[in-house]
């Protein structure tokens, strides 16, 4: 009677657990959705780096390893949902960084999220130099931070001056990337020039293992190429208007007067298309992220996507 | 082997029965998890993580070990009625509290070894190539400066526990260490007392032990050097507070009425 009564209970508290686990589990997903603005992770119950510091009694590293996560999911889930603002990114670099100031990935990623317009980033540069400046006065050695500090300056803030001498600086650290000298000397002369957008970008690509910072400045360096190539080619199409009063009909024209070779293509291989009014645009725009040129009127880019 | 000998070699084989050792499935099951995830939800930080997370996993877990099986070294001996067979054997009271000591020094350093081995298993996974660098050898310092960090727990948990209840000892073992994790800020707080304030301040700052001094764990993440003076006086400074809390509990333990 005992063996049976004991079963009894043992089957019945087993199925009484896998249901009230089964429906913890709905009861939590429905919840999950009834709160889905939740403003959880738009609050940050502690702001002060010191009292985090002191809270995390010695093990920094680790808390900051955790802040640094949650800077990259804050960034990343505000960007995949088109959220434009970034109210604590600032905030969640400064403890990470106040917790680690060793902690270079958040200096180099950090100021990619902070210094792009949005939807690219942050919008603002300023806190990116900051950031990165005290990434500097902590790791005076690591060239890498004075290279992007250049970068920040030169393509959010156009400032060249500041640029180059940021370059000047990390030039003269150990082990600096020959580059940094290279990039310096050119920024005087050619500042503001595609070939020295050029240049930044392939230093990008050159001095990193990070497949995602080298797809990064490939995208970068197509749609360079793009805004090359259109402004050429719309220089030949004026050049043919000058010559012969009309605008061309098609490549085939300038082709035929010896002006182009072939039908000029993309960096994907795709022909540029000429336009009666003699614009060129490309034939399909959404392949080239960051490019200024041959997009057509009142074209909006897709929301880059974070892989 | 000596009588102390007995004792410690008997204290481990007791936390072993605890199934102290089980943290160890808890700590790998931590690590591997993180050494997969991290890198899917954070950038650039695998090899931080594993360090940072793996040494204070090591240091926490340790922590409460020396904490909870420490405070009832003496006093479950005592509930337990066995402490009096023991004594009668004859073991000297030094002899007991000495051997407790070394018995959960032993228990936290083995389970500091295995948990070393999680370490640089989980190191060698998330390295790009799978493969250790010269730099990752001063984990093992900072895995040394854990072991003394174990070591001066032990002594003051037995110190507690040698005339005051479980709960209070953990208490008071636990207090200690929240502060000595601060030593350097109540150094730097004293420096700025003034009088009788300053007297005492100073006094709490070198009285409590100095954890602070024995974390490195955030430097052999970033592959920095350890100096080897820091070796030797860490080692030495754990040595002697550990010396003096076991003095402490064999004085306050030789005295102890245990009717």
């Amino acid at each position: 009677m005992t063996m049976t009564g004991s079963r009894k209970v043992t089957v019945t508290a087993s199925v009484l657990l896998l249901v009230s686990l089964a429906s913890s589990v709905l009861l939590l997903r429905r919840l999950d959705q009834l709160r889905s603005h939740a403003t959880l992770e738009e609050v940050l119950y502690i702001t002060s780096p010191k009292w985090i510091k002191r809270l995390s009694l010695g093990y920094d590293g680790l808390m900051a390893d955790i802040y640094w996560t949650r800077a990259v999911q804050y960034f990343g889930g505000h960007h995949s949902q088109g959220i434009e603002e970034f109210k604590l990114l600032d905030p969640l670099l400064e403890i990470t960084t106040a917790l680690d100031p060793k902690l270079t990935a958040a200096y180099e990623f950090g100021a990619n999220f902070l210094a792009p317009k949005p939807p690219n980033g942050a919008g603002q540069p300023d806190k990116a130099v900051a950031l990165v400046e005290y990434g500097v006065r902590n790791n005076p050695d690591n060239w890498r931070l004075y290279y992007n500090l250049g970068f920040i300056y030169y393509f959010d803030l156009k400032d060249y001056t500041r640029a180059a001498e940021a370059f000047e600086r990390g030039s003269k650290t150990p082990n600096a990337h020959p580059f940094l000298r290279i990039l310096a000397a050119q920024m005087a002369q050619h500042a503001g020039e595609i070939q020295m957008a050029r240049m930044l970008w392939q230093t990008a690509y050159a001095s990193t293992k990070d497949e995602q910072i080298q797809k990064n400045a490939t995208t970068h360096l197509r749609a360079l190429q793009v805004d090359e190539d259109v402004t050429e080619l719309e220089k030949i199409v004026a050049r043919y208007q000058e010559l012969t009063g009309l605008l061309p009909s098609s490549f085939n024209a300038l082709i035929g007067a010896g002006m182009l070779r072939g039908v000029p293509v993309d960096p994907r291989g795709k022909p540029y298309k000429l336009l009666p009014d003699g614009r060129i645009e490309l034939r399909n725009p959404d392949d080239f992220p960051f490019v200024e040129k041959g997009l057509p009127p009142g074209y909006v880019a897709p929301r880059p996507k974070l892989d | 082997m000596s009588r102390v000998g007995y004792i410690a070699v008997n204290t481990f084989r007791e936390a072993v029965r605890d199934r102290v050792l089980y943290n160890l499935v808890a700590f790998a099951l931590l690590l591997s998890g993180a050494a997969i995830l991290v890198g899917q939800i954070s950038i650039d930080i695998e090899r931080l993580v594993v360090v940072n997370l793996g040494l204070t996993a090591v240091s926490l877990f340790g922590v409460v070990i020396a904490i909870f099986i420490g405070i009832g070294l003496v006093s479950k001996e005592i509930d337990k009625r066995t402490l009096y067979t023991v004594l009668s054997r004859p073991v000297r009271r030094w002899e007991f509290v000495v051997g407790k000591f070394l018995g959960l020094s032993g228990t936290l350093f083995v389970n500091t070894f295995f948990m070393a081995i999680g370490v640089f298993a989980a190191l060698l996974y998330v390295s790009t190539p799978h493969r250790f660098q010269s730099s990752d050898a001063w984990i093992l310092v900072a895995l040394f400066f854990i072991v003394l960090q174990f070591v001066i727990l032990c002594s003051l948990a037995l110190l507690f526990s040698s005339f005051s209840t479980p709960l209070e000892s953990a208490v008071f073992t636990f207090a200690l260490f929240v502060i000595g994790s601060f030593a350097e800020d109540l150094r730097g707080f004293a420096r700025m007392s003034h009088g009788l304030m300053r007297w005492l301040a100073t006094g709490a700052a070198y009285l409590v032990p100095n954890f602070s001094a024995l974390n490195v764990i955030g430097q052999v993440a970033h592959g920095q050097p350890i100096s080897a003076h820091l070796i030797a006086y860490n080692t030495a400074y754990a040595l002697a507070y550990s010396v003096m809390a076991i003095c402490g509990a064999v004085l306050i333990f030789e005295r102890r009425n245990l009717k």
